[in-house]
C-alpha cells in the first residue's frame, strides 16, 4: 500500500489508498437439507488521487499491477470533479468494539448445527414447509493511508443467521422468514424461529380487506420494506445539495410527527454497520437526522460536505468499489412508548404489514411508496384475523410520517443495518381485489 | 501468458485427479469503466480491473465452493472445495449429462468498449445532460454509464475447457423535476452487448424524458383499483420476466414437491395466443451466450406454448433431478458466486393485433409504459411503470403519476386478452436473485392488454 501511495504521490498532489480484505464462510441449507459450504476470499485496492485539482480514481483486485492502477487514476483525473476537500491527516478515532475473535473460532460443524436446529423447529411446526437457511461468519479488514499522513485501520467480525420458509397449498404460496446478525457469534436460533412460527400462525387463516384508506401497523420488517429507502435518500447530503431532497430546506423545522426521531450511529458496539471511521478515514460519530419531528441534520462525505460548506459526518461509503459517497452506516429510528399489541388493539378495521414487495420501485425521491403486501394481516376489532393477499398499499412517506398514531416500544434490527420500532399510521391507501 | 490462462492450464490435470463426483474451475479477468453524473457535473469517473477464480466440487449431492482473487496455492483451494463438498454431501450426486467441450468464444465486438478513451464516452453523455438541463423546471439529473469486458475460462473434471469473452454496455439517465416540495422523476435505460452505437443518437428521447418529468408535476395520481391495462413492449417485457420467468427457474421447483405439482408441464397458464420464450441462443442480446457457467450450450426454450406450460430453465443438477433436458441457464454474476438458474433473453412472441386494435373498445383503462422495476414472490408480483396515461374511449388521454401494478401469476396471465404484433427487446435491465445483481438480461414483448389488473393509487 505504501508503495502505491509513494508511486501516486510522484504524479499527483494528493493520494489516498484504500484496501479492504474479506474472508467469509457460509453454510447453506436448501429444501430443508444441507446443500453447500462456501468460502469467499477477496482483497481490493482503490486509489484516489488529486491531480491538477481534479479527482482521479481507479481500483483493482487480485493480481492487477501498480503501474496500471496509477495510470488509470491519472487518466480519469483529466475529467474528474474538482476536489474541494482535504484528506484527513493523522487523527484519533473513537474506540468502537466490532471485533470478536470468537467468530472465527466457530467450527463449521456448529454452523451446520445452527442451520439444522432452525430448519427442524420450523418443519416440526408446519409439515410440508420448505426451508432455506444459512449461517455465515467472516472477518473484514480495512486500511486507509493518505498523503496527508492520515492512517486508519480496523478489523471487524460478523456473523449472521437466516431462515426462510415457503409453504404451498394448491396455488397459494406463503413466504415467511427472519434474519439476525452481529459482530459476536450468534447461538440463539429460537429468536429467529419463534418469529417465523408466529408469522405462520398469524397467516393460517385468510382474510380480505376493503379498498380505501385504512389504519396500518408497519412491523419492523414493514418499516424497512416500505418507508426506509426514501428516508435514506432524503437525508443524503448529496440530494440535499442538489435541491432534490424534500427535507433539504427544512433544517430546524418540524417536518415530521414529534414522535419521530432518526439517527445514524456507527459507534454502536458490535453492530455489523459500525466502524471507528468511514471509508475516507473520517472518525465515526452519531448524527441526529430528526429529533422529535424536527429536521436536525444530513449525512455527508468529505467532498459533498465541502461543496455544502459544512463538515463530513463520517458517512463516506464506497459501495460497490466506487468513489466515496454519503450513506448511512447504522440507521436507527428511536423507540416510542406503545406496544405492538396496543397498536393492534386500537384498530377496528385495518392492516398489519410485515413485508411490502416492490415499494422501492416508485418515485423514491418524492417519498412515494406503493407495493404488494407480500406478508400482511387483517385486523378486525383489535385482533389479527388472518393473512391478506392480492392487496396493494400506496402512500407518501412525508404525509404518513407527519401524523403518526403511535411509535412502537420494541426496537429490532432488520438486515443488520437498520434498527426500527413498529409504526402505527392512519389513512394508508389500500387497493384490494377483495 | 495471462495469469488466468496459466492458472487454468495448471488446474487441468488436478481436476481430473481429485476424488470428487464432479469438479470445476472458473477463472475470470475483467476490466470496467464507469462515468456517473449527479446534477450538472461529473460525480465519478473511474476504471477498475479485477481477476479471480473459484472452484466448485460435488460429492454425494453436496456442493463445496471456494472463491479467491489471489491465484496462489491452487492445489490447496481444490482440496478445500472437495473437503467442503464432502462435509455437505449426504445423498447421491446427479448431474445431467453434457458432452465435454473445448472451445474459444471471442467477444464479438468490433472494439472493446472499455478501451475507448473516457473523453470520447464523456462527450456523448455531456450532450445528453445538457439536453436535460436545458428543459425548464428540471431540478437535477443523474446519469450512470458502465461498460465491461470479461474473459472467463471454464474447465471441469469431465474434460471441458471453454474460454469465453464478452462485453457489456449500460446507460441509465434520469431527469428529476421539482416544484413546491413535489419531486418527480423519469428515467431511460439502455444497454448493449458492447456496442456503443446503442447509446448514440438519443437526443430526441432524452429531451422527451425531461419534458415528461416536468409534466408529471401537474399530473394526477391514479385512483387505486382494477383496470384494463395496456403495457408497452418495455413494461410487458418486465412483466413477463417477473410474472412468469422467475417461476420457470427450476432451482426453486425441483426439490419442492408441492410446487412441482403446481408447475406440471401441460398446465394451462394463459390463452392459446400466449407464447413465452427464454433464449440465450439469440445473437447479440445482453442475455446471450454460447455456453453457460457450467459449460452447457445455450438453447432456445419455450416456457409457454399456446398458453400451456411446456418447459423450464435448468442447471445440470435441476435437469437431472427433474429428468428433463439441460437448457444451459446456470449463470454466475462473477467468480465470487456459484452459478444458479437464471433467465437470459425472455420474451412474449408477437401476435397479429395492432396497437390501435388493442386500445379500441377500452372505455376507461391505463396505458403503462417504461419501467422503474419489478419484483416477484413467485405467486404474486409487482412491476412499476415509469410513465402512465389514462385510456378513455379507446384513446390515450391525460398523463398520470407513475403507477405500480400487481398481479397473481395464476390469474394475470389468463387475463391477457390481446397480444400485439410489435415485439421489441429491452436491453436496459439487470436481474437480481440470490444476492447476484445486476446480471445482464434482456426482456421483450409486443404491446399486450390485461383485463382486471390491480393498480396501486390513492
Amino acid at each position: 500500500m505504501e508503495e502505491v501511495l509513494a508511486r501516486a504521490r510522484k504524479v499527483a498532489e494528493e493520494a489516498e489508498v484504500y484496501r479492504v480484505s474479506s474472508e467469509e464462510t457460509q453454510v447453506r441449507f436448501e429444501a430443508n437439507r444441507l446443500k453447500q459450504l462456501q468460502t469467499n476470499q477477496q482483497t481490493s485496492l482503490a486509489l484516489r488521487i488529486v491531480k491538477g485539482g481534479r479527482i482521479g480514481y481507479a481500483t483493482t483486485t487480485g493480481t492487477g499491477d501498480i503501474d496500471t492502477l496509477v495510470a488509470s487514476a491519472v487518466e480519469t483525473a483529466e475529467f474528474g470533479t474538482q476536489a474541494k476537500f482535504q484528506l484527513p491527516g493523522a487523527t484519533d478515532y473513537p474506540a468502537v468494539a466490532i471485533f470478536d475473535p470468537a467468530v472465527e473460532a466457530v467450527p463449521i460443524s456448529e454452523m451446520i448445527h445452527l442451520g439444522e436446529t432452525m430448519v427442524t423447529a420450523v418443519t416440526r411446526h408446519t409439515p410440508g414447509i420448505i426451508c432455506e437457511a444459512g449461517a455465515s461468519r467472516g472477518v473484514i479488514q480495512v486500511r486507509i493511508v493518505n498523503s496527508r499522513g492520515g492512517q486508519a485501520e480496523y478489523r471487524k467480525s460478523f456473523f449472521s443467521l437466516d431462515i426462510e420458509g415457503n409453504l404451498i397449498e394448491e396455488t397459494d404460496m406463503l413466504f415467511v422468514g427472519e434474519t439476525d446478525s452481529s459482530c459476536h457469534p450468534l447461538a440463539d436460533t429460537r429468536k429467529l424461529t419463534d418469529a417465523v412460527l408466529r408469522q405462520l400462525d398469524l397467516a393460517k387463516n385468510k382474510a380480505a380487506v376493503p379498498t380505501g384508506p385504512l389504519p396500518v401497523v408497519f412491523t419492523h420488517h414493514g418499516v424497512a420494506s416500505a418507508l426506509v429507502m426514501p428516508l435514506m435518500s432524503a437525508f443524503n447530503g448529496k440530494m440535499v445539495l442538489e435541491g432534490a431532497s424534500p427535507v433539504g430546506n427544512k433544517m430546524g423545522q418540524a417536518f415530521f410527527d414529534k414522535k419521530l426521531s432518526l439517527r445514524d450511529d456507527p459507534t454502536l458496539e458490535f453492530r455489523p454497520g459500525s466502524r471507528p471511521c468511514d471509508d475516507e478515514g473520517v472518525p465515526s460519530q452519531r448524527t441526529s437526522l430528526v429529533e422529535g419531528g424536527i429536521v436536525a441534520g444530513f449525512l455527508y462525505d468529505l467532498q459533498t460536505a465541502a461543496l455544502a460548506g459544512t463538515k463530513s459526518t463520517g458517512n463516506g461509503s464506497r459501495s460497490r468499489g466506487g468513489l466515496p459517497s454519503p450513506s448511512p452506516a447504522t440507521f436507527t429510528i428511536a423507540a416510542g412508548d406503545t406496544s405492538f399489541e396496543d397498536m393492534v388493539a386500537d384498530i377496528r378495521e385495518g392492516l398489519v404489514i410485515e413485508q411490502l414487495m416492490g415499494a422501492e420501485q416508485g418515485n423514491i425521491l418524492g417519498g412515494d411508496f406503493s407495493g404488494n403486501v407480500l406478508l400482511g394481516y387483517k385486523v378486525e376489532n383489535g385482533k389479527i384475523v388472518g393473512r391478506v393477499k392480492d392487496t396493494m398499499v400506496s402512500g407518501n412517506i412525508y404525509k404518513v410520517l407527519k401524523d403518526i398514531a403511535a411509535v412502537g416500544s420494541e426496537l429490532k434490527w432488520v438486515g443488520g443495518f437498520l434498527q426500527a420500532p413498529p409504526l402505527y399510521c392512519h389513512g394508508i391507501s389500500v387497493s384490494s381485489r377483495g | 501468458m495471462p495469469e488466468i490462462e496459466a492458472a487454468a492450464e495448471s488446474l487441468r490435470e488436478q481436476l481430473k485427479k481429485h476424488r470428487a463426483d464432479y469438479l470445476e474451475a472458473r477463472l475470470e479477468e475483467s476490466q470496467t469503466s464507469h462515468i456517473t453524473y449527479r446534477g450538472r457535473g461529473l460525480e465519478s469517473i473511474g476504471r477498475a480491473a479485477a481477476s479471480g477464480g473459484n472452484l466448485r466440487a460435488l460429492v454425494k449431492g453436496g456442493w463445496g465452493f471456494t472463491s479467491f482473487n489471489t491465484l496462489e496455492d491452487l492445489p490447496g483451494r481444490v482440496a478445500m472445495a472437495v473437503e467442503q463438498a464432502r462435509s455437505a454431501g449426504h445423498g447421491k450426486s446427479r448431474l445431467a449429462r453434457v458432452a465435454p467441450v473445448t472451445d474459444r468464444v471471442p467477444d464479438g465486438v468490433a472494439k472493446n468498449p472499455v478501451t475507448i478513451p473516457l473523453a470520447e464516452k464523456k462527450r456523448r453523455l455531456d450532450e445528453y445532460n445538457e439536453i436535460i438541463w436545458s428543459t425548464p423546471q428540471i431540478q437535477t439529473s443523474t446519469i450512470g454509464y458502465t461498460d465491461s469486458h470479461k474473459r472467463v475460462i471454464f474447465l471441469n473434471s469431465e474434460g471441458s475447457f471453454i474460454d469465453q469473452s464478452r462485453a457489456d454496455v449500460t446507460l441509465r439517465l434520469t431527469a428529476i423535476a421539482a416544484r413546491d416540495g413535489e419531486v418527480q422523476q423519469v428515467g431511460l435505460s439502455l444497454g448493449s452487448r458492447g456496442d456503443l452505437a446503442a447509446i448514440e443518437g438519443l437526443q430526441g428521447q432524452v429531451g422527451e424524458m425531461a419534458r415528461h418529468a416536468v409534466a408529471l408535476l401537474a399530473a394526477p395520481q391514479a385512483r387505486g383499483g382494477e383496470y384494463t391495462v395496456v403495457l408497452d413492449p418495455v413494461l410487458a417485457g418486465v412483466f413477463v420476466h417477473e410474472a412468469f420467468g422467475h417461476l420457470s427457474e427450476s432451482d426453486f421447483v425441483y426439490e419442492n414437491e408441492r410446487l412441482r405439482e403446481v408447475m406440471t408441464l401441460g398446465k394451462q397458464f394463459g390463452g392459446p395466443h400466449l407464447n413465452i420464450v427464454d433464449s440465450a441462443a439469440e445473437p447479440g442480446l445482453r442475455g446471450s451466450y454460447k455456453y453457460d457457467d457450467e459449460g452447457v450450450p445455450a438453447v432456445r426454450t419455450y416456457l409457454v406454448r399456446e398458453g400451456k406450460l411446456v418447459g423450464r430453465l435448468h442447471s445440470r443438477e435441476t435437469a437431472a433431478r427433474m429428468k428433463e433436458q439441460p437448457t444451459g441457464n446456470a449463470r454466475a454474476l462473477s467468480y465470487r458466486y456459484p452459478p444458479i438458474v437464471r433467465m437470459t433473453n425472455t420474451y412474449i412472441e408477437p401476435g397479429t393485433t395492432s396497437f390501435e386494435e388493442i386500445l379500441a373498445g377500452i372505455r376507461e383503462g391505463i396505458y403503462a409504459k417504461n419501467w422503474y422495476g419489478g419484483m416477484t414472490s413467485m405467486e404474486m408480483f409487482t412491476f412499476s411503470a415509469g410513465e402512465a396515461y389514462m385510456i378513455r374511449d379507446g384513446k390515450i388521454a391525460e398523463a398520470l403519476r407513475p403507477v405500480t401494478l400487481t398481479g397473481n401469476v395464476f390469474s394475470t396471465l389468463q387475463n391477457i386478452d390481446a397480444i400485439g404484433n410489435d415485439l421489441d427487446m429491452n436491453q436496459g435491465g439487470g436481474c437480481g436473485k440470490g444476492g447476484q445483481m445486476p446480471l445482464p438480461v434482456s426482456n421483450g414483448s409486443p404491446h399486450i392488454r390485461i383485463q382486471r389488473c390491480l393498480v396501486g393509487g390513492k
